[in-house]
């Protein structure tokens, strides 16, 4: 099985090659059916996002392969070859399924672990099935492809801490209160990216939402869509006590939220932690507040740490992912070989059985004769040995065959024996070790 | 045989801390798990010293120094084993291994033969006394870790520099009410223990109440827990504050530990 990927990225290419090289959705099929058509392709994939562009191909012959994967993205989208090919990359074999397990599993993407891709690398599967562009090899790959992205996200943290400040300010209001359910949540302002913020909030179990901003009926207005409360601008401090989380967004060029104050609200709430999320600027909430027990101040700088800091986190976590893809790839080899070694086997004992047989009916006219139990006794006796002699030969491939070098065991075989195996065949094996 | 099982409870301990050291180093999942198999391996061991030693000394193992040592460790492993399956709080593991591992050191310095009890002092109230008594400071100790946890993660909070622990610490609400529970229960357990150690001294001795040091060291515990509990109830006592008193409470707890041990010669001075 020849596996090629060529495509290009964000890393290894600037938005203008991408954009140019896109596939749209709506219309996949038609380069799919080219790409197997009259590339000479056997099996093929295109994965299209805003990020990269991938040809994934089945191929009889590995360099022959890649360069008709070249030609059809450079004709299909009518650019030089000499233009693109410096923003190519290529990845052949198993270099190949180590790329597209990474691809699947975020550890690939411009965000480390982001989890659409996955979404996009089955969309892709999807349209080659769609367009049976599909075959054994590819489905199975894909098929390990999702199982590996699975297990990486449920293996590793790579997916759990959160990226983009909205997300931060929810995993913050998680690491201060535990769980957030029956929390209270008010926005003073009525910014998008409050919005965005108490929208996460909401989803995570937050129970009521205040919004409070200057024009009344946009407050209004914001409420509706959070089944929450508006209340008068002026009116915000009076309901602070019984709030846990504070999204300040107010275009104000002074402080709205001081310390006095919130020294004051602290003692009416019996000191109950409060979170205060300021992404404001010029800031609304005074720092100092930052200094009262019980009182956490972030503002948009200190979530765009938050969000570094986790993505280093998340970087660490990529070292054991890539450690598990390394043993899924093993395990897709191992299957791969079965696919040749099963039908080898197969045929190696036809083969030595074939000329038991011919040989006995050769034999059996001139023994006169022989009763029929004698008979018997002949045909058990040629059956032993044919299947002692194949025994070690077969155990030894069986063994060899999950080897790096199985390959080498297994074309020895069908050399020496001048075994033919014939696509039917491999396409039993896959189906029949297909869990 | 006991003190073969001493050893090696004292040895896995300090494997069971190693582990939970790198895992708070490195942050992997699999190494507090494997952490966690240590301490109850541990665990094992230790419960045999114990009823070895029970067997061997025919009453609770739990009157000198390097007994009552021995047994306040055993009995908080015990209680964090069991918080675990409640409220699985993995981490805190790696404090209490060090813990006990410490416990476990400190004791094995210290004489460790069997010293008869005098038979005055022979009591079905020797068990209740000392179970009671530890089992209060088992969740004492347990509450000043939560409370450790607590001013770390708070730091990290309220710095805004998100790394190293604050990814493996709980949160600060969850930090809070465990260590407030743990002293809900702690709190009567200590005043049963000072009842039934009156009732013992006056089955014992015909006196209920001599002011002796640890009478005195426990009642001043007793004060400092009651006045803890009492803040948190009325003022809103909670977070740091609440954890740092906790703190501090554990160390005077401690300290009167070891002054009547150090003073007294034996736990309370019991033996001949």
């Amino acid at each position: 099985m020849n596996l090629v990927i060529v495509g290009l990225n964000h890393k290894t290419s600037p938005i203008e090659i991408r954009e140019k090289l896109s596939f749209p959705a709506h219309s996949i099929g038609d380069p799919l059916k080219k790409l197997t058509n009259h590339y000479g392709l056997n099996e093929g994939v295109i994965l299209s996002t805003c990020n990269r562009v991938e040809v994934l191909a089945i191929t009889s012959e590995l360099e022959k392969g890649t360069w008709q994967i070249k030609r059809f993205l450079s004709d299909y989208h009518s650019i030089p070859l000499e233009k693109l090919d410096e923003h190519l990359y290529v990845h052949q074999g198993e270099e190949a399924v180590k790329h597209l397990f990474r691809v699947a599993a975020g550890l690939d993407s411009m965000v480390l672990g982001e989890p659409q891709i996955l979404g996009q690398v089955k969309d892709s599967y999807g349209y080659a099935v769609e367009h049976a562009t599909a075959g054994i090899i590819v489905n199975k790959l894909y098929h390990k492809a999702f199982q590996v992205s699975k297990r990486v996200r449920t293996e590793t943290k790579i997916g759990e801490s959160a990226v983009s400040i909205s997300f931060a300010a929810v995993e913050l209001a998680r690491k201060i209160f535990g769980e957030l359910a029956g929390k209270t949540c008010m926005l003073v302002g009525a910014g998008e990216m409050a919005e965005l913020a108490a929208r996460h909030l909401q989803s995570n179990g937050v129970r009521e939402i205040m919004v409070a901003n200057r024009t009344y009926e946009k407050a209004v207005e914001l409420v509706k869509c959070f089944c929450g409360t508006a209340i008068m601008f002026r009116e915000f401090p009076h309901y602070l006590k019984n709030v846990d989380i504070v999204i300040a967004s107010t275009a104000s060029p002074n402080f709205i939220i001081k310390p006095d104050q919130i020294h004051e609200v602290m003692k009416e709430r019996r000191h109950k932690p409060m979170f205060f999320i300021d992404i404001s600027v010029p800031r609304n909430i005074d720092p100092l507040v930052n200094n009262i027990d019980n009182c956490y101040v972030y503002d948009v700088d200190d979530l765009q740490g938050v969000v570094v800091a986790n993505l280093q986190e998340r970087h660490k976590e990529a070292e054991d992912a890539e450690r598990i893809i390394l043993e899924e790839i093993e395990k897709f080899y191992r299957w791969i070989k079965s696919l040749d070694v099963v039908p080898t086997i197969i045929a190696l004992r036809q083969e030595c059985d074939s000329i038991r047989k011919a040989e006995l009916a050769r034999a059996l006219p001139s023994l006169q004769n022989l009763t029929p139990k004698e008979q018997k006794v002949l045909e058990a006796m040629t059956a032993a040995i044919v299947n002692k002699i194949l025994h070690h030969p077969v155990t030894h491939l069986k063994k060899e065959a999950n080897k790096i070098e199985g390959d080498l065991y297994i074309d020895t075989i069908r050399k020496l024996f001048d075994l033919s195996i014939d696509e039917e065949a491999i396409r039993k094996a896959a189906q029949s070790s297909d869990d | 045989m006991s003190e073969i099982f001493f050893h090696i409870t004292a040895a896995v301990y300090l494997l069971a801390t190693i582990v939970y050291s790198t895992y708070l180093f490195i942050r992997k999942d699999k190494l507090l798990t494997g952490a966690q198999a240590v301490i109850i391996t541990g665990f094992a061991f230790h419960t045999a010293t114990i009823a070895l030693r029970w067997i061997a000394a025919g009453r609770t193992p739990a009157t000198s120094f390097h007994e009552s040592l021995t047994f306040f460790s055993w009995i908080t492993v015990a209680l964090f084993l069991m918080l675990l399956v409640k409220y699985k709080q993995r981490v805190l593991g790696a404090f209490v291994a060090p813990f006990a591992l410490l416990l476990v050191i400190t004791a094995s310095l210290l004489p460790g033969e069997i010293v008869p009890l005098a038979p005055v002092l022979e009591s079905y109230w020797l068990p209740v006394h000392v179970i009671l008594a530890f089992l209060g400071n088992a969740f004492f100790a347990l509450a000043f870790f939560l409370g450790i946890m607590y001013v770390i993660q708070d730091k990290y909070l309220k710095s805004r520099k998100l790394k190293g622990l604050y990814f493996v610490l709980p949160s600060l609400e969850t930090l809070d009410e465990l260590n407030y529970k743990c002293l809900q229960y702690g709190f009567p357990l200590l005043t049963a223990a000072i009842i039934t150690g009156a009732i013992w001294s006056e089955y014992a001795v015909g006196s209920y109440w001599e002011w002796k040091h640890r009478q005195v060291w426990s009642l001043i515990t007793w004060f400092l827990y009651a006045a803890l509990l009492h803040g948190r109830l009325t003022a809103g006592w909670r977070g740091r504050k609440a954890a740092i008193l906790s703190g501090v409470a554990f160390i005077t707890l401690i300290g009167s530990f070891i002054i009547i041990n150090v003073i007294s010669g034996g736990a309370h001075g019991l033996s001949n």
